[in-house]
């Protein structure tokens, strides 16, 4: 059990940064140029992860802390998630809970980590950070509270793996809101357009990569990690839910939720191609309306 | 029962002592504190060996206040309240003796000492008494003392505003149990609360009025979004190891209040959870909002007490819908992280109360937007505001998140109940996400502000670490936060007995071990904390591995090619808050005073935020207006003759005496 | 041992000496006499409680706070304040003893309507506390110096203690403690008020207090 558990922990970090190279590549197949490589985030790890680093006279060992806590973070989180069928690493009643905590640490830890630097830039980023976070969690929630009805069941292990063809065809409404509330929260939390857009680097319209200016080396390499694992994991939910295969056989299985992760990453790529980014006064109304779905959802899927 | 009995006296003996040793201000601090750390230790015995045992000690004396007997009673319930009382007591005194070192030229330390150590006693009494006399003498004893103690920067104008807020608040506040308890007392016939228990007014509209006065009455001291408005004054206004212990400490006395009279009343209607849920996200939500508004780092704190409340509430409220929809599980979990959360709440509070002072005493201001990188000149007042920050957010692995996941254990659980209330659940879960994102973003913007980047001011510039006896008790509480979160099962497992005593006086149905499932949760819980704090510990010793030997160098904060940055272009604590602030204005309405430069020559140019509290502004200005409106025509009654004053009251004296003979 | 209804006229006659003196240390004597009374009416009213020591103590305890301690304490007051002698009355001494019979009559009356424990010695021991409650109101309204106000709440108090008595078999300890609680909060106003206003305005007319008053805004 606990194996098979930590051998999908595994293919998580391993498999985490191709996500990146789906989007760049899908993005590019739209701009009509060839693109970076699919495996260009390993080659940037990989050089980070050689380097020595530069810190800035202002910062303190919560800079230097940042990163680390950060990734601890997500894999406690990723150890939550239960992922193609198999039960996770840790899995209790209310398990999900922790899960969304650990992201905000996370957060936290990269926002003191910005705030740290002194920087009027990284501090813009880090207050949009928050703000934007604080409107995505009660959706991400209220989202989990609906699946978790439609399972009477309080662990994410027995909620994901309630959810079958069975109920999409019966229930198929409630989870329809509750998988668009997650993805707007899977785009808000791992800086998408149209939340955030990674891409440019005009520091006035990013949340995100502003935050993470001043990191260097290994600690950026720490930094880059987590986002990828971020995106598997709030990308995993969404799988689960959307590609719900229950063969039995791991291998089929496992197949299954990675392939649904990398056409995840592709539809972003098409999302981001097609979008333009929301305007930052507009986001909240997006965020809201996540909860307001998720809300919804929950309303369906109860049995009055 | 002795033995918390003889705690109480030592404690009021270092009070007396430090008012006799008044003249040396040093021997009167040290006399007290002693008195209260020693009292504070057999008090903790006492209240652990309730919690452990789970047994009831009690003390019955007759006397001659009609209706009643003297009861004092050492339950689990009182226990769970003591243990933080104690605790914070004993630590907040030590911490006081330093911190008002440097008060001693103006202020009498020894009336100070004096009424800390009468305010301490009086709660614990209040925790105690289960005669409403009784009760209401050590209610108004401890009300009394603690506005000498928010007055004790008398020579401020603020301070002496506060403390009359707090006097007028606490009073109207103590109107309503009064006429609360009449009620009950009426209807048991007598002013003992078993008694009152076993009237059986389960059910009865008296039950309703009564439950009503309690949630205004206790609601006061809790300081329920709308009736909080003495908080965000009394609490800035006190030194800070007192406005630690008012907001560890005495607000709790309202919640303990509320749950004692929800369990004399027996099973609750279930409206009255939602009423108490509905209660609990107004403060929780409203609370975090204002905190997030404001400039002044106590401030901020005491709007952070106002939104700890409402999760304590929130949790009340789930365990009396769970009580009233007969749902256990829910009830326990909802009570247990109430009263987790309590216990919580004076550690990470009391922790970020004294870190604030000591902020304050280093920099000379409690204005956010003056302070700034703090941790490389006092890294432990630094790195313990840093724990309480995580602690108050509820972010693991720290004590906030226990309290906090029991309260939605409690709340999942009714929203999967086949027949449940969901619409409290999804209230319950939506109003804590909420607080936890804002309080997220409220705590990085407080520390971020004030701990990190580069000074703001001169004052800050030049600060230094603060005193051992500061320290101390800071790092203490820190360690508390740390040491409860990893030992939560068994925390819980002290709790327990305390939630099966409410939850059975609440009529709850007795099924076998509802608290099994959460504790089974909490315990899973606590691995993941040790597995991701090892997380930490890994990743750190590997980035270590990977820097040795390598260019590590320093340089200055990449400003994006601006050559000369200087610490005033530093992201302020307003320009942080303020995406939320605007998205939250309707309920806000910060006012803005702005000077925009315009032109090619621009004049200097001002912006100033100012955030009015709601109810203050909404409701209790525009009341107070009136009444005085309206009672000015009968200001020719006020003409300061004491003579015709005194005849007023012989007069209605009289005539009340008339009447009722000639009737 | 002593005749609890010739106290009590005692009493009533003292209160009429009150209201009619016109000098501040025979009024400081006069209730100082009346605290001798009171003391005395305690071991009148009770020779028959099961504990004599009880009603020694109490006659004991009254007699030397009421008798001695306070008239010392105001007479030294009155020394260190150096004021005038004379009352400087609002209502006239003839009119005042006028209103006194007014207030003896509804005394009587009251008295006679209210609904008393069984077993109070004297029929008259009501009626003779309220009128001291009375009168001792109506020296706090209806004279000007403060030291006279002072006298006219220890009058109020006696008044009180004399109504205790009526109770205090059903209640004496809390009657004796509200005694002693009422003694204290009057000397202790007593001494705050006499020195605070004599050090704020140099002179212990109450009447000046109005100064104090809240402008209408």
């Amino acid at each position: 059990m606990t194996g098979a558990a930590l051998a999908r922990l595994g293919a998580a970090l391993l498999l985490a940064p191709l996500l990146y190279g789906v989007i760049a590549r899908t993005k590019a197949f739209f701009a009509g140029r060839t693109g970076a490589p699919l495996l260009q985030r390993y080659f940037d790890l990989a050089k980070l992860l050689r380097k020595g680093a530069v810190y800035s006279e202002t910062t303190t060992w919560v800079f230097r802390a940042g990163p680390v806590v950060s990734l601890a973070a997500v894999l406690g989180a990723l150890a939550l998630l239960p992922m193609a069928g198999a039960p996770a690493v840790f899995g209790f009643a209310g398990d999900f809970v922790l899960l969304a905590y650990l992201l905000g640490l996370a957060r936290f830890a990269t926002v003191l980590a910005a705030l740290d630097t002194g920087s009027a830039f990284e501090g813009m980023g880090a207050s949009r950070e928050v703000q934007f976070s604080a409107l995505a969690e009660p959706a991400l929630l209220l989202a989990l509270v609906a699946l978790a009805r439609n399972a009477h069941e309080l662990s994410l292990g027995s909620i994901l793996g309630a959810v079958s063809g069975e109920t999409w065809r019966h229930d198929a409404a409630a989870l329809t809101l509750v998988t668009a509330a997650l993805f707007v929260v899977f785009l808000a939390e791992n800086s998408r357009v149209p939340v955030d857009d990674p891409t440019t680097h005009l520091e006035l319209t990013m949340i995100h990569e502003v935050m993470v200016l001043d990191s260097s080396g290994p600690d950026l390499a720490l930094v880059e990690l987590g986002a990828a694992l971020k995106m598997w994991l709030l990308g995993g939910l969404v799988v689960s839910i959307v590609v719900p295969v229950r063969s039995g056989n791991p291998w089929i299985d496992l197949g299954a939720f990675v392939a649904g992760l990398l056409a995840l990453a592709a539809l972003v790529g098409v999302v981001e191609s097609t979008m333009a980014r929301l305007r930052l006064l507009r986001v909240p109304a997006l965020l809201v309306s996540a909860g307001v779905l998720a809300a919804l959802g929950l309303a369906l899927m109860a049995e009055w | 029962m002795g033995l918390l009995l003889l705690g109480i006296a030592c404690v009021a003996a270092g009070g007396i002592a430090a008012l006799a040793a008044s003249r040396s201000p040093a021997r009167a601090s040290r006399l007290a504190a002693a008195g209260v750390v020693t009292g504070a230790v057999l008090g903790l015995v006492a209240a652990g060996r309730v919690l452990l045992t789970a047994r009831t000690e009690e003390l019955v004396r007759a006397w001659d206040v009609p209706y009643g007997a003297i009861v004092l009673r050492l339950d689990p319930l009182a226990a769970i309240f003591l243990v933080p009382l104690f605790v914070l007591s004993a630590l907040a005194a030590v911490y006081g003796t330093r911190y008002l070192a440097d008060e001693a030229a103006h202020h009498s330390l020894g009336a100070h000492w004096f009424h800390l150590c009468t305010l301490l006693a009086a709660m614990a009494v209040v925790l105690l008494a289960r005669n409403a006399v009784l009760f209401l003498v050590a209610w108004e004893v401890m009300s009394l003392a603690a506005y000498f103690l928010v007055t004790f920067s008398h020579e401020r104008e603020e301070a002496r505003e506060a403390g009359w807020t707090y006097l007028v608040a606490t009073h109207l506040g103590t109107a309503f149990l009064l006429a609360m308890f009449v009620l009950l007392g009426r209807a048991a016939g007598s002013l003992d609360f078993d008694r009152m228990r076993q009237a059986g007014l389960a059910g009865s509209p008296l039950a309703t009025a009564v439950f009503l006065l309690a949630v205004v009455g206790f609601g006061t001291k809790a300081g329920f979004f709308g009736l909080h408005v003495w908080l965000p004054e009394a609490h800035p206004a006190a030194p800070s190891h007192v406005s630690a212990l008012m907001s560890g400490v005495m607000i709790k006395m309202g919640i303990f209040g509320l749950i004692l009279v929800l369990s004399l009343l027996g099973p609750p209607r279930l409206w009255w959870g939602g009423a108490l849920v509905g209660i609990g996200a107004a403060s929780g939500v409203l609370g975090v909002l204002f905190a997030l508004a404001q400039h002044d780092l106590k401030r901020l704190l005491a709007y952070h007490s106002v939104e700890n409340i409402g999760i304590i509430t929130l949790g009340l409220g789930l365990g009396v819908t769970g009580a009233a929809a007969g749902l256990p599980v829910v009830s326990f979990a909802g009570f247990a992280g109430a009263l987790f959360h309590v216990l919580n709440h004076a550690l990470f509070k009391g922790l970020l109360f004294l870190g604030a002072g000591a902020v304050a005493q280093a920099t000379g201001s409690r204005n956010l937007d003056r302070q700034g990188g703090l941790l490389r000149r006092m890294p432990w007042t630094g790195g313990t505001f840093l724990v309480g920050a995580a602690a108050i957010s509820g972010l693991p692995p720290l004590n906030g998140f226990v309290s906090e996941f029991l309260v939605y254990f409690g709340a999942f659980s009714a929203a999967v109940a086949p027949r449940g209330a969901v619409v409290v659940a999804l209230v319950v879960i939506a109003a804590l996400a909420l607080i936890g994102g804002l309080a997220v973003a409220c705590f990085a913007k407080a520390f971020g502000v004030v701990v990190l980047g580069e000074p703001r001011s001169t004052r800050a510039r030049d600060a230094h670490e603060v005193g051992r006896a500061m320290r101390g008790p800071m790092a203490l509480l820190a360690l508390a936060c740390v040491a409860v979160a990893l030992a939560a099962p068994l925390a819980l497992r002290l709790v327990a007995p305390a939630v099966a005593q409410v939850a059975t006086a609440l009529g709850v149905p007795a099924a076998e071990a509802p608290l099994v499932g959460a504790t089974a949760a909490v315990t899973a819980v606590v691995w993941v904390f040790l597995a991701v704090i090892a997380g930490v510990a890994l990743l750190a010793l590997a980035r270590r591995l990977l820097l040795r030997g390598r260019a590590v160098t320093r340089a200055g904060t990449w400003d994006c090619g601006y050559a000369a940055p200087t610490p005033r272009m530093q992201y302020t604590a307003s320009s942080f808050a303020q995406p939320l602030v605007d998205l939250f204005s309707p309920l806000l309405r910060t006012e803005r005073h702005e000077t925009v430069p315009e032109g090619p020559f621009p004049a200097p140019g001002s912006f100033a935020s100012h955030t009015a509290d709601l109810a203050a502004r909404a409701v209790y200005l525009p009341l107070f207006a009136g009444a005085a409106k309206a009672l000015g025509s009968l200001r020719w009654l006020q003409h300061g003759r004491v003579q015709l004053y005194v005849l007023y009251i012989a007069l209605t004296l009289l005539v009340l005496l008339v009447w009722k003979v000639a009737s | 041992m002593f005749e609890a209804h010739t106290l009590l006229v005692g009493l009533i006659l003292v209160d009429f000496m009150l209201l009619a003196s016109s000098r501040l240390g025979s009024c400081i004597r006069q209730v100082a006499f009346q605290g001798l009374l009171l003391g005395l009416l305690s071991l009148a009213e009770h020779a028959g409680w099961g504990a004599p020591w009880r009603s020694w103590a109490l006659a004991l305890g009254s007699i030397g706070v009421k008798a001695v301690l306070f008239p010392w304490l105001l007479r030294r007051a009155l020394r260190d304040a150096d004021v005038r002698r004379e009352m400087e009355p609002f209502v006239g001494f003839t009119a005042s003893i006028l209103v006194g019979v007014v207030m003896l009559g509804a005394s009587l009356w009251i008295g006679t309507r209210l609904p008393l424990p069984a077993g109070v010695v004297s029929p008259l021991l009501v009626p003779v506390a309220l009128f001291t409650m009375l009168v001792g109101l109506f020296l706090i309204v209806a004279r000007r110096k403060a030291i006279t106000q002072v006298l006219g709440y220890l009058v109020v108090e006696n008044g009180i203690y004399l109504f205790g008595l009526t109770l205090a078999e059903d209640a004496p300890l809390s009657v004796e403690l509200g005694v002693l609680l009422d003694a204290f909060v009057a000397v202790f106003i007593m001494g705050i008020m006499i020195y605070q206003i004599n050090r704020e305005f140099d002179h212990i007319d109450a009447d000046r207090l109005t100064s104090l008053r809240d402008e209408a805004s």
